[in-house]
Parts: C-alpha cells; structure tokens; sequence
C-alpha cells in the first residue's frame, strides 16, 4: 500500500509540475519583462541577436520571445492577426511588441490601428530615418502621410549566375561579357537556347524569373473597385514561361523546392536565378556548399563560382520591415531596436559586409560601393556596387495588401498549365478561384 | 416491447445509474463540440469575413451563402475528388485486412513470425499524417530518392513527375492511406475474427464445409459488426480527409485542383476568415457525410440490428 | 489449442499427402505475400533511417542504400538549435497523448456501459444521437471551437486538446460493440447481488472484461492525439508548449528557404521513437488478451 502511495505521490507531482510549468509561464510578471517578437524565420533573428542582443542592449531582465510562425500559405499573418486583435484583452507580457512583414502584405499593416507610428508613437526622429531609402518609407507610409515601420535592408534584385557554365555556354565567366550579353530579353532568350543546346537549364523553374515581371507591373494587382487585374507584365511571365518549359530551357522546378536550389548544388546545371542580396545570403548560398557544416568558402560546393549582372530588366523582390505593435509595453526597446538596426549607419554597413545583404543607408552603401568590398561567394565581386543604382530607382508604387496572396495562386494555378495538364482558359479560371476562396471581397 | 417491460422491471432501481455513466460524456460533448458546431450553423446565414484586419459584417443574408457554394459550381468536383480519394484508398485497405486477417489467425497454416508481421504492417499507422506525406513528397518529388533510383538503375530516363499529373498524384495519395490504414483494419478485424467461438469453425469443417464456404457463411456475418465499424469510421476518415492531400499538394490540391478535398476546400475558407462561406460548406459537409452514412449504416447494421435488440 | 490438433489430426486421416502439399505450398505463398507487404511497410521507415544519417548536400545529389556517418552530427544540429525545443516538444506530446489516452478509453467505456446496461428513459435517444454525430467531421465545428476556446480563455494551454477526448463518439462505437459481444451482463448482476455499487462494478469487473477494447482504444488514440497537427497549430502559441507535429511542420517552413532535409529526417525519427516503444508495449499487451478476452464468444 505504501509503495502505491509512493507512485500515486510520484505521479501527482509530475502531472503537477508539467501544468505548475504552464502556469508559470502565463502568470503576469512585472510590466514589460517580456519582449514578445512576431516573425517567420530567423533572418531578422540572427541580425538581431548579433547586433543587439549579444552588444549588451537588452535590458536585464527582460526576455526575448520569439514568436516563429511559417509564412508560406499565410500561416504567419493569420497567427499575427489573431494576436492583434487580441491584444487588448492579453496581459502584458502577451502582448505583441514587434512584428516583421514583408513588401508582400505590408500594406495591410500599415493601414491598420494596430500599428504603432514610427515617428509619433516610438520616438524616432525624422533626421533618425533620413539616411533611408526612400522606396522602403514609401511602403511604409499610410494613407495620412504617418511612417509605420522602418527596414534595415533594400532590396534591389539582379541575376546571380554559374560562371563555369557561363564560360561552357559564353565562353567567359567575365560579369562584363556576361552582362552585356543578357541586357534584354530577347537575348536573354538566346542564350537560353545556346544553354539548353549545351545541356544546361537557362533557369531553374516556373517561377524563377516572376519577381522580375511581377515587379515591373503597370497597375497594381487590384483596381480601386476590387477587381482583379492581369496586368500585361504578367501575361508576359506566362507567355514567357511557357516557352521556356516547352523548350525545355528551364528544370521545371518550383520555387524554393529541393529541386530548385539541387540546380545550384556542384553538380547542377542551372545558369542562374533571379533574386536580391538577401536571397543569395538566405537561401542560395547554403544551397551550393557541399558541407553545410563546413565553413562557407571557396571549394566548398560551388561557392564562390557565382558573377553577378543586372539582367534584362531591373527590379527588386521582398524586404522585411519592422513594427511597433499598439498596446506594448515595451516601446522603448521597439525604438532601441529600430535605431541600432535600421538608422545605425555602422551597424548597417556591419550587417551588409558580414551577411552580403544591401542595407538601407544611402550613404553607407555608397561608401560601400567605392570600397574595396569583396564578395567572396560571387568570386569577390563588390555586389553593392552593382547594385547601387538599381536601388535608387525602385519604386513600389504598385504594391498591394494582396500580394502574396496573388503570387503563391498565380503560381500554382499556372503550374498546371506550364505542365500541359490545363488549358490556358483554365489555369486562369482556377487561379480565379483559389484567389477568390483567399480574398472573398475580391472579383474576377 | 414485452422484452422492454421485462428488463425495465428487473432492473428499475438501476435505470438511473445510466445517466450517471453517460453524463461525462454529454457534458464534454455540448461545451466543446455542439456548442462549437451550432455557431459553425448559425455563421452561414451571415456574410462575415475579414479584409486585412477589418471585419466585414456580421451581415444576415439568409441563404446567400448557400446560393454561392452552389452556383461557384466546384462543390460537387470536391465532393467526387474526396470520393475517388476515399474509395481508391479504400478497396485495397479492406482487401489487404481481410486477407492478412485471415492469414494471421488461420490455425491450419500456423505461421512462424505472425507476431513480426503485424507489428511491420502497423508501423506506417504510427508516423504522423504530415511528417508521412512530407516523407513521401521527398521520396516522390523530380530529384527525389525514388527517381533518383529508378534513374541509376536506369529503368527510366527523366524523372517522372508524380505531383505534376492527376493519376499519379492520386495514386500517391490513396497509396498513403492504404499503407496508413491496413494495418489497423487489420487488428480491428482479427479482433473480431478471434472473438468468434472456434468450435463453429471446428463444427462446419467437420460437416464438409470448404475453407471457401467457412469464410462466407461463418467468419464474414459473425464479423459483419466490426466490418461495419471499419466501414463507417473509414467512410467518415475519408470525408475529413485533409492532412495528407494538403500536405502532399502544399495546400493547394493541384494538379487543376483534382486533389482539392471537401475539407481542404473548407480549409480555404476558414483560412480567409470567412465564417459565413466556411459555415455554408461546413453544412453541406455535414449532409454529404449524413446520407451515406445512414446508407451504410442501416444496410450493414439490418442483421447486426437483430443481435442488438435481444438484450 | 487441443481442438486444434484434434482437428488436424482428422483432416490428416481424411486426405493425407496432397493436403499436407497444398498446404506447404499455400505456406510458402503467404510468406511471400507477407515478406512483399512487410517489405512494403518498411520502405518508408528504412529510407527514414538511412536519409537521417545524410547530410543534407549528400540528400540532394543521390539515393542511398546504405547509412551514413552522420546521425549524431544531424542529431546535434537539432538539439542545439534554439528555435527547435525538441526534447520539451518530446515532453509535451506525451504528456497530451498519454493523458488523451487515457481519458478517452476510460470514459467511452463508461459512457458505452451506462448505455449498454441501463434500460433509462432517454437511451435510446442517447445512442441514437451519439451515432448521429459520430458522422459529424471534426473540422465542421472547429472555427467556433476556437472562438470558444479564446473567450474561455484556454489559448495556449492543454486543456482544449485534452478534454475534449472524453467525448469520442467512435470510442464509444467500438467499446459498445466490444461489451455487445463479451460483458455478460448477468456478470454485473452478480455483483449486485454480493453489494457492489453501479460505479465499482464497473471499475472492478468491466473494466478488467474489456481490457483487449481498452487496449486497442488506448493505441489508437495516443496514435492519433500524437499526430494531432490541425487543432493544436491553432491552440498554442509559446514556443515550449508546443508539440512534436508544430515542430515538424515549422522547421520544415519556417526556414524553408534554406531548410535541412537531413534535420527534418532525423525529426520525424525523434518523433516516431516514442510511438514505436509505445506500440510494442501495447501490442504484446493486446496480442495476450485478445483470446482471453473472447470469454463469450
């Protein structure tokens, strides 16, 4: 019988501890010991843990808590709404503090009461955010003129290619030559020919070039009327598409499979992808290195076997941008965070020379530029100067709150008319649909 | 009737016991279930949706939403999907469960290592429906294990693209929850089959009935309950099929959205926040599953029926 | 076992030689058959194994046969990763699934017995309405379960995947079919007769009758609660409560720009450790009482 008692005691406790463990951690502690940031992976996380965290400006006692949701599918803005629009009844240490998002939604965030000013209520100064690029204020800009969330990076796009391959096809891995011989599309299209002639793919997939069309719209996704527009850069991406998937210039791959970025690996046979600075940091280059638990360097799978060139046509994909979420109590670590990491012109210049990203200081990347940066995956080119004039130019003009949305259904929808599973007609229907089931205030 | 009387009257002080053993149960299910469900009702007279953060409505539009789930005309071409999904999955399950349940408890072929078997046969019903459908999208995928196989063994020359084609997308799809669900079909059924007195057996072999004939007149009525059982619930999984389709196709149920589901379809609504659409669906969800349930119910059940008013 | 050997011994009489043929022959095709299957089930888990000791470069290059080297390089860069509580995500899944398990066999069969041997005014209603929403899908009610679930302020705890499992309509099916065939009930009358109470004969003589359906019920259901990913994504939000399947699904996307296939492989390995001691427990437990459980027959 005493033994008995002994397990029934034993089990009490454990069942006791692992709900005494979930009580702990929802009882509210003292204001603002918990600073509570909403994000999709751990890009900004370990920019944030680099800079600021590990330089000591975390106050003692307080803890980071990452909130990672994925974000492909909208899981991320579905989990962050149902956090703001409960913000007011969480206790405080619940609460949102900081979020991220992306060009592909910000609009919606920025348009919305449960984002904090950038200037009125976190205490940026205008002389703060003047060495920002204009393009990533524009996004971030309401419809009242309020700035709602600034960014540490730009993000010009250009085309990163294989120099082995562009020496096997051009006959010089040279980004002058190589450059000037992909300055437009059409020539584009030829080389791809010449690619595919040698048994190389031109690009990986569908997908790889949308950014490029997509970003260069005429008209914004949706009219002031709520109707869906297919705007003719689009048509051109499928046309395109299409072309290339019948000519067997592209690997047919979808973005971001294991299949896209195997294009990349030692033994791939993909020219070159479409992207900006972060998606060569991000995700391209981890895809080349053999080890992935050996340094990245030169050797290492076909790092460092990559040039650099504007392309046919300039554009620029993504961006994260920063948030002050309404209710926090931790406004002044928002502001902490937002000056160290976005307006720090040290810091940004840090960042883009340890992570080959393209910060959002005007000056400090034109410093950059004239510097003797080396860029050791692209085989030491100096990829912000590259980049630097493209980055003047973007203009967002035409970026909508239904962005991602359309992107991921158009692609999907479109998918099965590249494969030849669907007609035309078809493909457009189903992209109607899919939409429609995402955005119900919408029409065809 | 009579038999009624008979029993109320034995045990009339008793008769109270059963709400106390059944209230747990009732408590549970009005707070977390019904409640839940009559709202799910309840939300599909109403336009109610979010846009970015703004809510639109709640608005009463009577049946409105009924009207758009109709005409959008998908409804039916999800509902024949989620069919074609369950019924290839299906045949092949109950036919690897009969035969293997058979197999494991015949006593004339006294098999070495049944016990290795079925622990083998259970294990696909062990892995996660995600974690199993991520497994197969990578085995499956254009660079992926198996046509990297089939190439190095050189039995094909370019990939095949499973997840680009309809059949072989549903192939892969009914092919998972075969593999996921034979296993326990197959418990489920030599339950049954173990629980049937073997002197029955014994009495028909003895009378010159053919292994054939035992099978068809003994073991399959004296199984008919539990078969029903695996009938009904499998009917029900394959209506609520979601994790494997959703995960296999990245949520989007291509090719040309032949392996969008019901649920999935669902899904896509609850996802957008659009209660009122969501809950018009999740009604017509619910009769869909309603009617052959009854169906099967009521065909399987007529000689099980009998057994069960006895007491 | 004895009839058995009787019944062996007449057929033996009957027709000799060409039977005992047949028979090896049948044999040795359900071997095959068996071998096919098992082969079949295997698959899936031998490339688990394989793949889990594979860099994620050496993944995307080829297919392998054989393991390689670098399972516990895969297994560290798991556990060392911050945004992955695996062993808490190990810890929790347990925890939910064990007391799931526990929960629903217990009161299904409690439910199934009042209805099963009570003969109170509102059975038949009672029956009738659990196997009307036995057929009601899970997912039909969920946006308002989760509204609920919000204003009783449960968000991020355990109760909303736990107590709901007490109301299982199709454990019950089961459970109600099991006693239909096995419980006596002049077992339960017999007990009257020597003074038990209602609620003590069920714990202490049904309970004990029905352990092959408790048994079979139990796996089933911690299978299931294990790989519950639709309600719980939705349920919890802190990073150490969250379970197994959360996990999987977020190192798969939330970096899925730069995902390592080598730590999902070793993942769902981690992952389906559990289950497999849990299985392997029960299934000897359930293979035992399968025939004693057959007392009626």
């Amino acid at each position: 019988m005493k033994k008995f008692a002994l397990v029934l005691t034993v089990l009490a406790l454990c069942v006791s501890f692992a709900f005494a463990q979930g009580a702990a951690e929802a009882a509210p502690a003292a204001q603002g010991k918990v600073f509570n940031i909403y994000c999709w992976n751990n890009e900004f996380q370990v920019r944030f843990e680099k800079y600021f965290q590990e330089a000591g400006l975390v106050p003692e006692g307080v803890t980071v808590n990452w909130v990672v949701t994925p974000n492909q599918g909208m899981n991320y803005q579905d989990k962050l709404d149902e956090a703001l629009l409960s913000q007011d009844s969480k206790p405080a240490d619940e609460k949102v503090d900081m979020f991220l998002v992306e060009a592909d939604y910000a609009l919606k965030y920025v348009d919305s009461p449960y984002t904090l000013a950038v200037v009125n209520d976190i205490g940026l100064t205008e002389a703060d955010i003047a060495g920002q690029y204009k393009y990533t204020k524009d996004i971030m800009t309401d419809s009242t003129g309020v700035l709602r969330g600034v960014s540490w990076q730009a993000c010009p796009g250009a085309f990163i290619y294989r120099r082995s391959i562009a020496k096997a096809v051009l006959g010089s891995d040279d980004p002058a030559v190589v450059g000037a011989a992909l300055d437009s599309w059409d020539k584009f299209d030829a080389v791809a020919a010449e690619a595919k002639a040698k048994g190389y793919f031109m690009l990986s997939g569908f997908d790889d070039d949308f950014r490029v069309f997509s970003d260069n719209m005429e008209g914004s996704w949706v009219d002031a009327n709520d109707k869906i527009v297919i705007d003719p850069s689009i048509e051109k991406w499928i046309d395109q598409t299409k072309t290339y998937t019948d000519k067997g210039y592209n690997n047919k791959a979808n973005l971001w499979s294991t299949e896209s970025f195997a294009g990349a690996a030692i033994g791939g046979k993909v020219f070159g992808y479409f992207g900006p600075s972060w998606f060569q940091d991000f995700c391209l280059a981890p895809a080349t290195l053999a080890d992935a638990n050996a340094p990245a360097a030169v050797g290492n799978g076909s790092y460092g076997d990559w040039g650099l060139v504007m392309g046919p046509q300039g554009f620029s994909w993504g961006g994260t941008w920063i948030c002050g979420a309404k209710g926090s109590d931790n406004i002044e670590l928002v502001k902490a965070v937002m000056e160290k990491l976005t307006c720090d012109s040290a810091t940004l210049k840090a960042i883009a020379q340890d992570f080959g990203d393209f910060t959002n200081n005007e000056k400090a990347m034109e410093e950059l530029a004239n510097s003797d940066l080396s860029n050791a995956f692209l085989g030491g080119q100096n990829h912000i100067a590259i980049l630097l004039d493209s980055a003047k130019s973007i203009s967002r003009d035409n970026i909508s709150a239904y962005d991602q949305g359309m992107t991921e259904k158009i692609q999907a929808a479109f998918a099965d008319y590249f494969n030849g599973i669907v007609t035309k007609d078809q493909a457009y229907a189903n992209f109607y649909t899919s939409i429609i089931e995402k955005y119900p205030n919408l029409s065809k | 009737m009579k038999q009624g009387n008979l029993i109320r009257r034995k045990s009339v002080s008793y008769a109270k016991w059963g709400y106390f053993f059944i209230a747990p149960f009732f408590v549970i299910y009005i707070v977390f279930q019904l409640i839940p469900l009559i709202s799910t009702f309840y939300n599909s007279f109403f336009e109610t949706y979010r846009v970015g953060l703004k809510q639109i409505g709640p608005n009463f539009v009577g049946l409105e939403n009924y009207k758009t789930v109709l005409t959008g005309g998908n409804l039916p071409k999800y509902t024949a999907n989620t069919f074609i999904l369950w019924i290839m999955g299906f045949i092949p399950q109950m036919l690897f469960a009969v035969i293997l349940s058979l197999i494991f408890t015949s006593s004339r072929l006294n098999l070495k290592g049944k016990q290795f078997f079925k622990t083998v046969m259970y294990m696909p019903n062990l892995i996660m429906a995600s974690a199993f459908s991520m497994l197969f999208f990578a085995l499956f995928s254009d660079g992926g294990p198996v046509n990297n196989m089939m190439l190095q063994f050189g039995w094909i020359d370019e990939p095949i693209r499973y997840f680009a084609y309809t059949g072989t997308t549903r192939g892969l799809i009914a092919t998972m929850n075969t593999m996921m669900w034979f296993g326990n079909t197959t418990i489920l059924l030599m339950a049954g089959i173990m629980g049937i007195d073997s002197s029955l057996f014994e009495a028909s072999r003895i009378d010159g009935a053919s292994t054939w004939q035992i099978f068809w007149k003994v073991t399959i009525p004296l199984i008919a309950p539990i078969m029903a059982y695996v009938l009904v619930t499998s009917l029900i999984g394959g209506i609520q099929m979601f994790d494997v389709p959703q995960i296999l196709t990245n949520a989007e149920g291509r090719p040309d959205r032949t392996s969008t589901t019901l649920i999935m379809y669902l899904n896509n609504h609850l996802f957008s926040k659009n209660y009122g659409l969501g809950g018009a669906v999740s009604v017509f969800i619910f009769f869909i599953t309603l009617i052959p349930s009854i169906i099967v119910y009521k065909f399987t059940m007529r000689g099980y029926g009998k057994k069960g008013g006895r007491r | 076992m004895n009839s058995n050997a009787n019944l062996r011994k007449i057929r033996k009489t009957v027709g000799p030689t060409g039977d005992s043929i047949k028979l090896n022959l049948m044999r040795a095709l359900v071997y095959v058959f068996l071998v096919l299957i098992a082969v079949f089930c295997l698959f899936p888990f031998v490339i688990l194994i394989i793949n889990s000791t594979r860099l994620h470069s050496e993944l995307l290059s080829k297919f392998y046969l054989v393991p390689g080297s670098h399972f516990f390089q895969n297994l560290k860069n798991v556990l060392t990763d911050t945004n992955i509580p695996l062993l808490n995500g190990l810890r929790n899944s347990v925890f939910i699934a064990a007391l799931t398990a526990i929960l629903t066999t217990y009161f299904s069969a409690m439910t199934a017995f009042g209805i099963f041997m009570y003969d109170f005014k509102l059975r038949n209603f009672a029956f009738s309405f659990i196997m009307f929403i036995l057929m009601v899908p899970t997912q039909v009610s969920a946006l308002g379960f989760l509204r609920l679930v919000d204003k009783m302020h449960m968000m991020n705890t355990y109760w909303p995947l736990i107590l709901p499992s007490i109301a299982a309509p199709s454990v019950f099916f089961y459970m109600k079919q099991y006693m239909d065939s096995v419980v006596p009930k002049e077992m339960v009358e017999a007990a009257r007769v020597d003074g038990s109470n209602e609620f003590m004969t069920f714990n202490r003589i049904v309970l004990p009758v029905i352990k092959p359906a408790l048994a079979v019920q139990g796996i089933f259901s911690f299978v299931s609660s294990w790989n519950n990913y639709f309600i719980p994504v939705l349920v919890i939000n802190s990073k150490n409560k969250k379970t197994i399947p959360i996990l999987i699904a977020e190192l798969r996307s939330a970096d899925y720009m730069k995902f390592d296939l080598a730590k999902i492989y070793i993942m769902i390995f981690v992952a389906i450790i559990p289950l497999i001691v849990v299985y392997l427990f029960l299934s000897r437990f359930i293979l035992e009482n399968l025939t004693l459980g057959s007392v009626k027959g």
